[in-house]
């Protein structure tokens, strides 16, 4: 292909949405707003499996506070929350009911995998026999965030991260 | 694997409180028979965090094995590191130097703090009051932060070695501990006032969930459970370790074995390793942190096993060595497998309320029990 | 009671053991025909009152698998260290759940990491793995060359 080709663009399908001018405007203010209020009211799922969870527990607590920037509830049923933390290992026990915790979150919902275990399997990485190397096998991940485990600032900085994904996206 | 809601010919429901669940501290599944509320059999179904630890340590070299083992009961990691670092010792015979032994034994009972701390607040939570979980970890995050100037890592502190310990202390570490003894000593009152004298806590924990001395002994208990009914099974005290030979410090016992018991077991301790580490702290004895041994450890041909207090109970590392560099089998005695065996004695007849006051004064984690 | 003195009290009570003392506990080799009639009189003679239970291990000698039981007396204050040799075929032995409870869950954890058959127990079946697993994990000729990766 020349650089001076003009591009060959798809035939438009049915029922596709036909930009019109100056509509385009309205739709994408609208879209920032509601994209800021969600990004601000993320309510995480309590589920921590092992050493990962009492950071997160630490960030909850009064040092690190995690709910001034909007992960106030701490939910305990996947049906109303927005936003599964896996701080933990994931073993192939325990695969499918984290499949099936996310299959019951409701749209729109996000993926934090903290750790190194939930990032790639860690240190259990060589030589196991039980242990699903990265929870990005069984579920899409959002963030990733590395340590074993870490620190609470780090968690911060992805939830954060996350809150910038989900308003540029 | 998950079972669904079922009923029994006999009029029972047979519910799960699945690995995914406030309570359980950790992913534990209970299977649980009840008779309108009243609980007729709890089947723990274990394994949704076996991480297959005594397969891979088969693997690792004798220095390599012990960050492993910091993740298996990560609220009590020095002590664990403890356990497998004295295994080793025993293998090689060596002797470590006076001022790590006392380095050890004060790292670990600051960690026995922390531990105690979180399961306070954790348990609070579970029975419905929630404040004491934040001034749990307030204090919580005193400890880690010395923990980190010292050791480097806030959780899972990779710092016991065989021999001794990794680096020496930090300069500002004594004067950080006194601070904090005397701030928590202040703060125990606080404890006692919150929860201690409180009566709807007492209505929910006296009578509950009772076990004797003998089926203690039975189900193998160790540690606040067993101490609890009244077994005198302190490992320090027992088979005294480092140099817990040369300390004043009480075990802590009751008579009537049920969840009111274990607490005031648990906070009696605490109150013990204060004073262990008040009458440590002033003390240390200068020299080297670490005896001297080769890059590469071979253990001899041979068994050995160590034993140590965590915060659980007693933990036991049992190392066969055929004489390499890598352990032939090792076995992990963990506290928490043997306390859980007990929760089917404990919870038959109680209602489901009181099966989450028992599981939170049992003080599970479950990696510990899974490995 | 001293380990001599341990030594010559089960000798006693039982001709057919042997003995081995290099490590740090008294350690006793039995047949595993007999280990359930030999737990019993540890447990309940008088002298010896082995009332506690804290550590069943198997660990595989790639010839043959044995059973390690760690017992001890919390009044008496001593411990001790039984061993039994198992076939690799086919490994069987009675349980001790009986006697002490704590072995229910330590016996089925043998069972679901080497395959070791306890006769008798009330409920074997695995513990830690997914019921469908294919496998004795922990034994030294286990080979799973999908999940685990060799360092």
């Amino acid at each position: 292909m020349d650089v001076k080709d003009k591009p060959t663009l798809p035939k438009p399908f049915p029922g596709q949405v036909h930009e019109t001018p100056g509509g385009g405007i309205l739709v994408s203010k609208l879209d920032d707003v509601i994209k800021w209020a969600r990004s601000n009211s993320l309510w995480p799922l309590v589920f921590g499996t092992s050493c990962c969870a009492i950071e997160m527990m630490s960030t909850a607590s009064a040092k690190y506070d995690w709910s001034r920037f909007g992960f106030e509830v701490a939910r305990a049923t996947p049906r109303q929350a927005d936003v599964i933390i896996i701080a933990g290992t994931i073993v192939n026990k325990m695969g499918p009911v984290l499949k099936r915790l996310y299959d019951q979150m409701p749209d729109p919902k996000y993926v934090i995998a903290m750790g190194a275990c939930a990032t790639s399997g860690g240190p259990f990485f060589y030589n196991t026999y039980s242990v699903v190397k990265g929870a990005d096998h069984i579920i899409p991940v959002d963030v990733y965030v590395a340590g074993c485990p870490p620190r609470p600032e780090a968690l911060l900085h992805a939830l954060i991260s996350l809150q910038e994904k989900i308003r540029n996206t | 694997m998950l079972e669904e809601v079922g009923t029994n010919t006999e009029g029972d429901l047979i519910i799960n409180i699945g690995p995914q669940h406030p309570s359980t501290h950790g992913v534990l599944h209970l299977v649980i028979t009840l008779h309108g509320e009243t609980v007729k059999k709890v089947e723990p179904h274990l394994g949704y965090i076996h991480r297959s630890i005594e397969k891979m340590c088969e693997s690792l070299s004798y220095r390599q094995f012990i960050y492993v083992t910091s993740r298996m009961d990560y609220l009590s990691s020095h002590i664990n590191n403890h356990a497998c670092a004295l295994a080793v010792e025993k293998g090689l015979q060596v002797e470590v130097p006076e001022r790590a032994q006392v380095i050890r034994v004060l790292l670990d009972e600051l960690t026995r703090l922390a531990s105690h701390q979180l399961w306070w607040g954790a348990m609070a939570m579970d029975v419905g009051a929630i404040t004491p979980f934040f001034h749990a970890f307030r204090e919580r995050e005193m400890i880690n932060d010395i923990m980190e100037e010292t050791c480097g890592a806030r959780l899972t502190m990779n710092y016991m070695v065989p021999g001794g310990v990794m680096f020496d202390l930090h300069p500002n570490f004594q004067r950080k501990v006194k601070e904090f003894v005397q701030f928590f000593r202040s703060k125990f009152d606080e404890y006692d006032e919150l929860l201690t004298g409180n009566i709807i806590f007492q209505e929910r924990t006296k009578g509950v969930g009772a076990i004797s001395k003998e089926m203690a002994i039975s189900y193998g208990c160790t540690g606040p459970v067993a101490r609890a009914a009244g077994v005198s099974c302190d490992v320090r005290k027992l088979n005294p370790y480092e140099v817990y030979h040369k300390l004043q410090f009480d075990e802590v016992l009751q008579t009537s074995g049920d969840s009111y018991a274990r607490y005031l077991v648990r906070m009696g301790e605490m109150k013990q390793s204060l004073s262990i580490i008040d009458q440590l702290i002033d003390n240390i004895p200068e020299g080297d942190f670490q005896a001297k041994t080769k890059a590469v450890l071979k253990l001899p041909k041979g068994e050995f096993y160590s034993m140590v207090e965590t915060a659980r109970g007693e933990l036991g590392v049992y190392i066969v060595s055929e004489g390499g560099m890598t352990p032939y089998r090792i076995k992990f005695r963990s506290p928490g497998f043997s306390n859980l065996s007990a929760l089917d004695h404990m919870a038959r007849g109680a209602k489901i309320g009181d099966l989450v006051a028992i599981m939170g004064t049992l003080d599970l984690v479950i990696p510990d029990i899974d490995r | 009671m001293t380990a001599t003195e341990l030594k010559d009290k089960l000798q006693s009570i039982r001709q057919t053991l042997s003995f081995e003392e290099t490590a740090e506990w008294l350690t006793v080799n039995v047949d595993s025909a007999e280990f359930h009639d030999f737990a019993l009189e540890l447990r309940d003679q008088a002298e010896l009152d082995f009332d506690f239970l804290f550590c069943v291990t198997c660990v595989d000698w790639k010839t043959q698998l044995s059973m390690v039981y760690h017992l001890r007396s919390l009044d008496r204050k001593h411990s001790i260290v039984v061993k039994c040799k198992l076939d690799r075929e086919k490994p069987e032995i009675q349980t001790v759940s009986d006697l002490w409870h704590t072995a229910e869950f330590h016996e089925r954890e043998a069972y679901d990491l080497f395959g070791v058959k306890f006769t008798g127990h009330p409920d074997l079946r695995r513990l830690f793995l997914t019921d469908d697993w294919v496998g004795w994990p922990l034994r030294k000729d286990y080979d799973d060359p999908v999940n685990m990766i060799k360092l």
